[in-house]
């Protein structure tokens, strides 16, 4: 499959008062056309400021460094009319709140319609017809009853799937999901899960699904990568992740998980707390907490294959040692040559 | 009360007396908005009867709008029922005033889902942990220093926090310092309102064996209010099922999630996503959404979205059926089922 998405060594900075705060830190990820890719971590670890540095949504405080690639296309610097060119088209977003995304004084399909009329010459008619049928597609009953509605008069659940709509109105070739589901109630979620997954059956949609639920992750997505204090640490096929997860991190964040078997007030935790990212540690960033630290985790551990599909970054790795041992001499043969020139 | 003391399901003794006891709790609000014309009542709570055993871990789960924070404000007695009782050990609540709801008060003590909004930001950690101790003038001066000091480590926190002020902390910690005041008065219960839905996986789980602990070491009894159940398994005794203001099952943790008898409950489970890629969901069960409570549906409250319904459930609203061990629900179908078994 051709990578629809490249992110290539990404840093994220945000200038805080006098503090630099290192938000995203190094990261690199292929994403495939028409797979479902899950982006996983606690709070703080940069999973959102990553998509949202993606579709150049972040504040003027923020430097991203490293480039971005859609289909072939750097993101990174991409002039903003450019950009809006794109958003809503060929890349758009889901977000959590739905009302972040909705006007709150305009008929839902009018809003449905109008993404389709900002970047498509259709008339008023053609977009109205097309809004109608994206409302129904998406699950919302007497869709034609519904259309003229303000948005405060759907539930939570559908007041999603307006905002899901609105999202495939172009049929884009990436849709960001940024916690789709988190503020809907279980019996809804499974039916947003199931659209998501209808939507990539029928469309080929890839999904960038951001989000901190792994069960979430478990029944949609293809990929996982889990993030931790702005660095990847692990990306992997899911059935990889939850059978035989490598990093630390997520072992632990798998084994926090509360579940029946486990006796009552012997869960796992993770003892000590997500280091201050203006201040992060100097090589991986979960080693102050890790049970098994060692000294060389005072470098940063490069990502590697484990196994073809398996990516981890930790000095625990033979992939990982590997490639520094290479990256080191690539280091040290980039020197000689610049002595020599 | 007979002698009828035994060992629930819990494994802890059923006193004669249960600690906290709930009848036929309703609680209606006025709307005067909208549409709705004067005179219109949301039904928020209609008729909810649950016990509560010392030292026993009640979860009340359900959707939003099932009602379920709505009752545990009614047994806190934040708001007043608009019928039935909430009578904790012996004593109606409802009917409570000066020095006995004082001292209801210091027994019964709540945990709320985001601990920034229930501690004042402007009061340092020690004088919010500190504050039932003053109300309630519990001890000395000197012997509340000490007991702020122990309540702080006994939640896992350096009593050097103390001079912390909330923004300072991490939710985490927040959490422990709002565990932390409420059992500043010793309380026999607390009742937690989604205490752990705001916290990340890693810190959720340090905040549920805190309260594992504290129910073992303490024999405090916990009512449990949450929409997750992975967490509600794992962390109660009993577990009892909301719908739209009802509980429509009831029984064992283990029971009602080994073989729920409700098609609510069923569903309920089925939508869990489970943190397991080779147990992917199939298509969702339950399609719709949860009525109105404004205007609730006729007969059982579910019908309008039960896979199984029949035309009795437009009508007639089921009755609680026991399926043995305190394990019920209020069903026509699986009343029939256990009635006349295929």
């Amino acid at each position: 499959m051709t990578a629809i998405l490249e992110i290539d060594r990404v840093d994220v900075r945000f200038q805080v008062g006098n503090t630099d705060v290192s938000a995203v830190s190094d990261v690199s990820l292929q994403i495939s056309e028409g797979e479902i890719f899950g982006l996983v971590g606690e709070s703080g670890c940069g999973k959102t400021t990553l998509a949202l540095a993606l579709i150049g949504l972040l504040p003027g405080t923020a430097e991203v460094q490293g480039a971005i690639r859609f289909q072939g296309r750097d993101l990174v610097g991409l002039p903003d009319d450019q950009m809006r060119g794109l958003r809503g088209d060929r890349i758009s977003m889901v977000f959590q709140d739905p009302m972040t995304s909705l006007d709150p004084c305009f008929a839902v399909g009018d809003q449905v319609a109008e993404t389709i009329r900002a970047h498509r010459p259709v008339d008023r008619r053609t977009a109205r017809d097309r809004a109608l049928q994206l409302l129904h597609d998406v699950g919302i009953p007497e869709a034609g009853r519904r259309y003229g509605d303000p948005p405060h008069h759907l539930s939570g659940g559908m007041r999603q799937r307006v905002v899901i709509a609105t999202a495939v109105a172009n049929e884009p070739a990436l849709l960001l999901a940024d916690e789709p589901t988190t503020a809907l109630d279980v019996t809804i979620q499974s039916q947003v899960l199931d659209l998501l997954r209808e939507l990539r059956r029928t469309h080929h949609t890839t999904i960038l699904l951001i989000t901190h639920d792994l069960g979430v992750v478990a029944q949609l997505c293809d990929r996982v990568g889990v993030m931790y204090a702005g660095q990847l640490v692990e990306v992997a096929p899911v059935e990889e992740i939850f059978r035989a997860p490598r990093h630390p991190y997520t072992q632990a964040l798998l084994a926090a998980l509360p579940t029946a078997a486990q006796k009552r007030g012997a869960l796992r935790v993770i003892e000590g707390r997500v280091p201050d990212l203006s201040d992060p540690p100097p090589g991986c960033r979960f080693a102050p907490r890790c049970p098994h630290r060692m000294t060389e985790c005072d470098r940063v551990p490069p990502i590697a294959a484990e196994a073809p599909d398996h990516l981890v970054a930790c000095w625990l790795s033979e992939a990982t040692q590997a490639a520094a041992g290479t990256s080191a001499a690539e280091r040290s043969a980039g020197r000689s040559r610049g002595a020599s020139a | 009360m007979n002698a009828m003391a035994a060992i629930s399901a819990s494994g802890i003794a059923v006193q004669d007396r249960p600690l906290l006891r709930v009848e036929g709790l309703v609680k209606r609000f006025p709307v005067h908005s909208g549409m709705f014309r004067r005179g219109a009542q949301l039904h928020a709570v209609e008729g909810v009867s649950l016990d509560v055993a010392p030292g026993e871990v009640l979860a009340v789960v359900g959707e939003s709008g099932s009602g379920k924070s709505t009752l545990a404000r009614c047994i806190l007695r934040l708001i007043d029922p608009t019928a039935g009782r909430v009578v904790f050990d012996g004593e109606d609540v409802t009917a409570m005033t000066g020095r006995s709801l004082n001292a209801f008060r210091q027994r019964v003590q709540p945990v709320f889902q985001d601990p920034f909004s229930s501690l004042d930001p402007r009061w340092t950690v020690g004088r919010s942990v500190r504050e039932a101790l003053d109300a309630h003038a519990i001890g000395t001066k000197n012997e509340r220093d000490a007991r702020v000091a122990d309540l702080l480590d006994r939640v896992g926190l350096s009593p050097a926090l103390a001079v912390r002020r909330p923004h300072e902390l991490s939710g985490g910690q927040r959490q422990r310092v709002g565990i932390a005041a409420a059992l500043a008065p010793s309380p026999a219960l607390i009742v937690a309102d989604e205490p752990v839905s705001a916290l990340d996986v890693s810190v959720q789980a340090q905040v549920l064996n805190l309260l594992s602990d504290l129910q073992r070491d303490l024999q405090l009894a916990i009512l449990f209010v949450a929409h997750d159940l992975s967490v509600v398994e794992h962390i109660s005794h009993r577990v009892a099922v909301m719908y739209l203001g009802r509980i429509v099952e009831t029984g064992a943790t283990e029971d009602v999630f080994r073989d729920p008898q409700h098609p609510y409950t069923q569903a309920l489970l089925a939508a869990i996503p489970l943190p397991d890629p080779s147990q992917r969901l199939r298509a969702p069960e339950l399609r719709g959404e949860i009525p109105s409570p404004i205007s609730p549906p006729s007969g059982c409250r579910f019908h309008t979205r039960c896979p199984v319904a029949i035309a009795r459930c437009t009508e007639e609203d089921p009755e609680m059926t026991d399926f043995g061990g305190g394990h019920q629900a209020a069903c026509h179908i699986a009343r029939a089922r256990r009635e006349q078994p295929a």
